[in-house]
């Protein structure tokens, strides 16, 4: 079952690897603000510029 | 523009449709194509006739090209299709490279092609979900680092410095994929279209499950979860109900998700501790699980009028409703308990359509039901024909899953019932199969209705398209991300070569990374695993060189579709089959072959429990020998001859792998073939059939025969010793 020490060794790399991102982001301060991104994505093509806006299904 | 603006060095830009245009045509065009391969495998199981008697189209061979078309081709071009419309909207940049793009697009769409030539030709590798043989494995790997280097380059290059949660759904998605499909397909190739597996028996199980389970982890759930929580609340203009579960859902389930893959391996000659460890990491996962639903659907509080009115919204609702509904079910059948009665039987099949048809299935649809009308710049062409979609769809599913619960249950119960004498209730396979063909034809009425509802929607959206004016590029504007020196980007001729130049490192290291890691583990575990592949059990030998041979059929045949090869340690499973599966026996198994499905009975104690003659007669005509099976018939390996050239070569391959062939074994492979072939021929002879000793037949009886029967005592009757190392 040497393989089972492969796999938990793979698992734990990219576990780490996520771990490492996950420290990243709490230090870029990705997570600081839990209100606004939700709000944003909503926004973000409606920017005031002359377009056409598509009709929302009804 | 404010003086603001020009401040912070607004950057005019444009989003790619077209590659987003690409992915959804071909999400529908294989929506279609992957779910009538499952009706038409639905039908053969209730209509063996459906099978047509042609090797192309036997449902051992229909199975994997369904799920293949469906996982790969339908929810792969559909993750495409949403993420590279989301990502480069949350990023504020256009894709990294349109070159990469559309190599990602061709070159997925060429693997999608390449796999639905090959499975039908009985190339496989027999894994499931990784089927694919090992040239067609390479292009995967290859189309999928064009994807991540996109994705991280497009990352790079953002405008926007916080990453919506999506994004981190799409990161976990692209990485995992490549180091999961990397493990799993490293295998050592014996011709053109034929590999070894590295690892044998257990440890190619335990492999194959973390794989399996990953990729239903990290191919059919993170990418869609970015996608619901990216096209949720846009269809329902409404925030997600807490984005800090959000970020919650994600980093639990990223860290939980990768430990549960024994789970489908309970009660097997797994180790029990690894065992234990996956149940418990699954039933772990309901907690990440059902906070995303609930977020999914609590943002939707206060906006039900929208659902009621909105096919788009209703669409994603019933996804979100499945997805919990399967990550709740999931868990459950992760308990031993539980998954002592469902396994090898369709209650698994159930689990995994709620999880296709609910959540994959309607979530692509509700997304490009909302996608297309905006590429478009125009309306929907008929909400009408959307809801009609939706309402089919659904008692389609319904009609689907919920036969094939009770034919699940009902067979499961079936198989472990006593009567008062301490005996079998039901010692003949055969009933228990019987007994749920009704439950079968009603699935398929259930999946007639899930396809007609894609039809409708194939109109639908063809009908918007003809409708609509198509946008090809969409113009934005964002201040940039790092301060930049304002530069036209027009006037600079260097301009673009340097932005190339700025993805360079993050291309390089990441192929560097993928180089290293493929040649290091194709070097490494093998030399590694062949230590702890050293028999448990004297008796277990190599198969025959015609046993073999016979193996690489019961592989090109897909025969493991419908019949397991693992005798778990239940008294009614020792009963019927025989002495419970040791792991030692399976140590010269390159692939391993314990299936997931007993559509039929488990064939590992099936060595010598019949004549040859039976096996002759029951291949080609699997009625004459057990009335009412439903087995496809198998004439064509009456007739072929069977392929002797290869046997050293891949004698050879396997010796590379540990398996203990000596020289003199592969030498003689030609005069041992001949050995048995021609003692086989005689024990025809003596149930009545002539037989020429060429044919594939020959060498599959040869396997069939040897199945089990090592540890049994006595070697198997037709089998010539081989001399070992």
């Amino acid at each position: 079952m040497a393989v089972v020490l492969i796999l938990i060794l793979a698992s734990l790399a990219l576990a780490g690897g996520f771990l490492l991102a996950f420290l990243w982001a709490v230090r870029a301060g990705q997570f600081e603000d839990a209100r606004t991104p939700a709000l944003r994505i909503l926004t973000e093509d409606k920017a005031p510029r002359p377009r056409q806006t598509p009709a929302r299904n009804g | 523009m404010t003086a603001r603006d020009r401040n912070m060095n607004v950057e005019t830009f444009r989003y790619d449709n077209r590659i987003v245009r690409a992915f959804a045509i071909a999400t529908a065009f294989w929506g279609l194509v992957g779910t009538l391969a499952g009706l038409l495998a639905a039908c053969q199981l209730f209509w063996p006739g459906l099978n047509l008697d042609t090797p192309f189209t036997t449902f051992g061979r229909i199975r994997p090209l369904h799920t293949n078309a469906v996982i790969f081709a339908f929810v792969g071009n559909g993750m495409f299709a949403g993420i590279y419309y989301s990502l480069q909207r949350l990023c504020k940049a256009r894709m990294f490279s349109d070159a990469l793009s559309w190599i990602n697009f061709w070159g997925w769409q060429a693997i999608i092609v390449a796999a639905a030539i090959t499975l039908p030709l009985g190339l496989t590798t027999s894994k499931e979900y990784a089927e694919l043989e090992w040239p067609i494995d390479l292009a995967i790997a290859g189309v999928w680092v064009a994807f991540t280097v996109n994705l991280l380059g497009t990352l790079l290059r953002r405008r926007e410095k916080h990453m919506y949660v999506a994004i981190w759904f799409y990161i976990a998605t692209a990485i995992t994929v490549a180091v999961l499909h990397i493990f799993n397909s490293l295998a050592l190739p014996a011709g053109a279209f034929k590999s070894y597996s590295i690892y044998a028996g257990v440890q190619d199980a335990l492999v194959q499950w973390w794989y399996g389970h990953n990729a239903v982890a990290f191919f059919l759930t993170t990418p869609y979860l970015g996608l619901m929580y990216y096209f949720l609340p846009k269809a329902a203009d409404r925030p997600v109900f807490s984005y800090r579960l959000s970020i919650i859902h994600f980093w639990a389930l990223i860290f939980i998700y990768i430990w549960a893959g024994p789970h489908h391996l309970l009660y097997t000659a797994l180790p029990d501790w690894v065992q234990s460890l996956g149940m418990v990491f699954s039933v772990m996962l309901v907690a990440p699980s059902w906070g995303g639903m609930l977020n999914g659907l609590l943002t939707l509080r206060g906006a039900w009028d929208k659902v009621r009115q909105d096919p788009v919204l209703k669409f994603m609702v019933v996804a979100v409703t499945a997805y919990g509904m399967a990550t709740l079910e999931g868990p459950t059948l992760a308990v031993k308990s539980v998954n002592a009665l469902s396994h090898y039987t369709d209650w698994t099949i159930a689990h995994v359509h709620t999880g296709a048809l609910g959540w994959n299935g309607f979530l692509t649809f509700g997304m490009l039901y909302w996608l297309l009308p905006r590429l478009y710049q125009t309306r929907l062409w008929s909400t009408k024909l959307a809801n009609y979609h939706f309402w089919i769809g659904l008692l389609g599913m319904m009609f689907y899953v919920v036969p094939i619960y009770v034919s699940g249950v009902t067979q499961g119960l079936m198989w472990k019932q006593f009567n008062a004498d301490g005996f079998l209730q039901y010692g003949n396979f055969l009933e228990t199969t019987l007994r749920i063909i009704p439950m079968h034809m009603l699935r398929a009425v259930g999946g007639t209705l899930y396809v007609v509802g894609i039809v409708l929607m194939c109109v639908n959206l063809y009908k918007t398209a003809r409708s609509g004016q198509f946008v090809p590029d969409t113009e934005a504007q964002a201040p940039a991300l790092r301060t930049q020196p304002t530069r036209p980007e027009k006037k600079v001729p260097g301009w673009h070569g340097h932005r190339w130049l700025e993805g360079v490192p993050v291309t390089f290291t990441v192929l560097v990374t993928l180089a290293i890691l493929v040649g290091g583990l194709v070097e490494i575990i093998p030399m590694y695993l062949i230590k702890s592949n050293v028999p448990t059990i004297a008796a277990v030998k190599p198969y025959t060189p015609l046993e073999l041979l016979g193996r690489d059929i019961y592989i090109r045949e897909g025969c493991v579709a419908c019949h397991s090869q693992m005798v778990r340690p239940f008294r009614s499973e020792t009963e019927r089959y025989g002495e419970y599966s040791k792991v030692g026996e399976f140590v010269y198994d390159h692939p391993f072959l314990w299936g997931s499905k007993r559509t039929g009975p488990d064939l590992h104690r099936g060595g010598g429990k019949y004549p040859d003659a039976w096996h002759y007669n029951h291949m080609e005509n699997p009625v004459s020998t057990s009335p009412g099976s439903i087995m496809p018939r198998y004439p064509w390996l009456l007739t072929r001859k069977l392929d002797t050239n290869v046997v050293q070569v891949r004698m050879k391959t396997l010796r590379r792998l540990g398996v203990p062939y000596s020289d003199q074994d592969i030498a003689q492979a030609h005069q041992q073939m001949a050995a048995q072939q021609t003692r086989i021929v005689q024990n025809l002879k003596v149930g009545m059939v002539e037989a020429e000793p060429d044919r594939e037949i020959i060498a599959l009886i040869a396997y069939l025969q040897r199945l089990g029967t090592d540890i049994k005592g006595s070697p198997a009757s037709t089998a010539p010793q081989l001399t070992g190392p």
